[in-house]
């Protein structure tokens, strides 16, 4: 039983599986054909790597407000240097420049000029948006034709295994699912296994202890947020490659449910712990809870709400597992109030 | 572990010693021509009232801060005060025990021990397994935890204060320091942990180190310290072995180093 609580993520991993159980249901006619899964797996890995980036961030105590500008940003950067200067991978590597610039700036706003990274990356959010639209003049580039270079097939191709087969699902699979899955298991590794990941967990736990054991407190956190704008010009990247097409705004769906699938997944708010499983499997119920609403016939102005809902009971659910001092002043405060 | 005979090792009469410090923070003179010296298996309790310089002293004795003038020496060598740091001091065997400051809370005990060290192949990333194997042989050797549901993967929330000093404690001696300054360890703590702390600082001196133990609770570090020294205002401005003066004369010389401070304001403020 106790090697068993000791799955990570198994409580988002549970309910999880009760969401897809309930919508197999209600729904069965999607969610019991493979299509849906395909799908899934051209959507959901800019959300994945976002929030496994997160991960990190929230892991050390800190918070970053940035990404959605990033993807704009960065994807204005990639977008263009595809498009008008026909550059392949070489825009790719500018893209995602981009994106560890951002980080940089964040980090040495937060770690050096000693800004509160919720203030810092708030303004960086603006900053590097403004500068997307500015530079872009607010115009959406459509990669036409995409799907015919190296750039588009080596990262959100579709692997075909049932060549000849038209409209088969095994047709339908895409690349970027692949690439997401090997940079998130070297994340769990990291974060799990290596130096930096421990460095991030007392982070999180205290600056104070941080650097008493002597962690290079600054370094260390600067490396973290640029970790999370290389992560977040790669979502930039697969998203408008997926979609064909670049605008401004594109990343601005992300804030809250990235955010949300790492707090569900049982990452701590107050930093200390963060699981790698449980966001992944925080953005699989997130993007779950999106196809499944509309699927089930509820109307899709629900999806937010819902996931909003999630968004909080899972929160309040983790600080009354995990954090064991709270609970007890919550229930005292309860107690008082009966009294 | 307990390491006899580490007294004999190498050729120097002071683990540490300050001669003639300075810190200032901005216009105020925290430390005052401070020379102080801590020989290789001596226990110096450092006491005074609050804000008489204690923390800033081991501060700076061990690398958290600069000084402002002066010079340290490590080992009877002088340290270049521009290079010192926490890390520099940890590569000199010294180690620092700070109340509520040493160990994270949420993580693991064997990550603990390791952290900012840890044992990792080329890559960085850490080996597990041999850390945990070690950590394991310290919980047991060295500090003595036995049974009580205690583990590696225990995280430190689940200790009392009073282990909680002894995994700090336990950690400096595994890793060879010379010098383990402790800062008010039995703040906070119950009697009986108390007396658990008490006896890992017995330890210390057991295994042949030096101890820098800065404590408000004067039976305490009168109990245990080879030398007193007293802080005023960031002045020493004492310095006496235990046996001269017991705890109740102790109380009464501090009381009227305030008393007098109190009547002589202008002292403070030059």
């Amino acid at each position: 039983m106790r090697r068993l609580a000791r799955i990570e993520g198994l409580p988002i991993i549970l309910v999880f599986l009760l969401v897809l159980g309930l919508f197999m249901l209600t729904a069965p006619n999607v969610f019991l054909r493979p299509n849906i899964y395909t799908t899934f797996l051209s959507t959901l890995p800019p959300l994945v790597l976002l929030a496994v980036g997160l991960t990190f961030v929230i892991g050390a105590g800190e918070i970053d407000l940035s990404f959605p500008a990033v993807i704009a940003f960065a994807g204005f950067v990639f977008a263009v240097l595809f498009k008008e200067w026909d550059l392949g991978w070489v825009a790719v590597a500018a893209g995602l420049a981009a994106g560890l610039l951002v980080g940089v700036v964040n980090g040495v706003l937060v770690a050096v000029v000693g800004i509160p990274s919720f203030i810092a990356t708030l303004g960086t959010q603006f900053f590097w948006a403004g500068m997307a639209t500015v530079l872009s003049g607010g115009k959406s580039y459509a990669l036409r034709g995409a799907e015919s270079s190296t750039v588009w097939q080596g990262l959100v191709g579709r692997a075909e295994l049932a060549p000849g087969v038209a409209g088969a699902w095994q047709n339908d699979l895409s690349i970027q699912a692949l690439w997401t899955a090997a940079i998130v298991a070297l994340l769990w590794a990291i974060l799990n296994r290596h130096r930096f990941g421990e460095h991030v967990l007392f982070l999180g736990d205290s600056k104070d202890v941080a650097r008493v054991v002597g962690i290079p407190v600054e370094r260390e956190t600067i490396k973290l947020f640029t970790l999370m704008g290389g992560l977040a010009a790669l979502a930039a990247m697969l998203l408008t490659l997926e979609n064909k097409n670049f605008f401004g705004n594109q990343g601005q769906g992300y804030l809250l449910t990235a955010i949300a699938s790492v707090l569900i997944g049982g990452t701590s708010i107050f930093g200390g712990r963060a699981t790698i499983v449980g966001t992944v499997f925080g953005c699989f119920l997130i993007g779950m809870i999106e196809a499944g609403l509309v699927a089930s016939g509820l109307t899709g102005a629900l999806v937010r709400t819902v996931q909003g809902l999630v968004f909080l009971a899972a929160v309040v659910f983790y600080l009354l597992v995990d954090e064991p001092h709270r609970r007890a002043a919550l229930l005292a405060r309860l107690r008082r109030q009966r009294g | 572990m307990a390491g006899t005979g580490r007294a004999d090792a190498g050729g120097f009469a002071h683990i540490v010693r300050l001669e003639g410090v300075q810190k200032y923070f901005g216009a105020v003179h925290a430390l005052k021509d401070i020379d102080l010296a801590v020989g290789r298996n001596e226990i110096v309790g450092l006491i005074g009232d609050n804000g008489a310089g204690k923390s800033t002293l081991i501060k700076v004795m061990t690398g958290v801060l600069a000084p402002s003038a002066g010079t340290i020496h490590v080992r009877d060598r002088a340290i270049d005060p521009a290079e010192y740091s926490v890390r520099m001091a940890h590569e000199l065997s010294i180690e620092t025990v700070y109340q509520d400051k040493s160990l994270g809370e949420k993580q693991p005990l064997w990550r603990n021990f390791f952290v900012g060290r840890q044992i990792t192949n080329r890559l960085g990333f850490i080996k597990v397994a041999e850390e945990k194997r070690i950590a394991r042989e310290i919980l047991t050797k060295a500090i003595g935890f036995r049974g009580v549901g205690i583990g590696v993967d225990s995280t430190v929330s689940q200790l009392s204060g009073g282990e909680r000093q002894g995994i700090a404690i336990g950690r400096a001696m595994h890793f060879d320091a010379d010098l383990i300054v402790l800062d008010e360890p039995t703040a906070a703590l119950a009697v009986a942990e108390v007396r658990k702390v008490l006896d890992f600082v017995r330890r210390i001196k057991e295994s042949g180190r030096a101890c820098v133990y800065i404590e408000h609770n004067l039976a305490h570090v009168h109990e245990v310290a080879d030398r007193l020294v007293v802080l005023d205002r960031g002045r020493i401005v004492a310095e006496m072995a235990p046996a001269e003066l017991s705890v109740a004369e102790l109380t009464e010389y501090l009381i009227e180093l305030q008393r007098a401070a109190d009547g002589a304001p202008a002292e403070a403020g030059r």
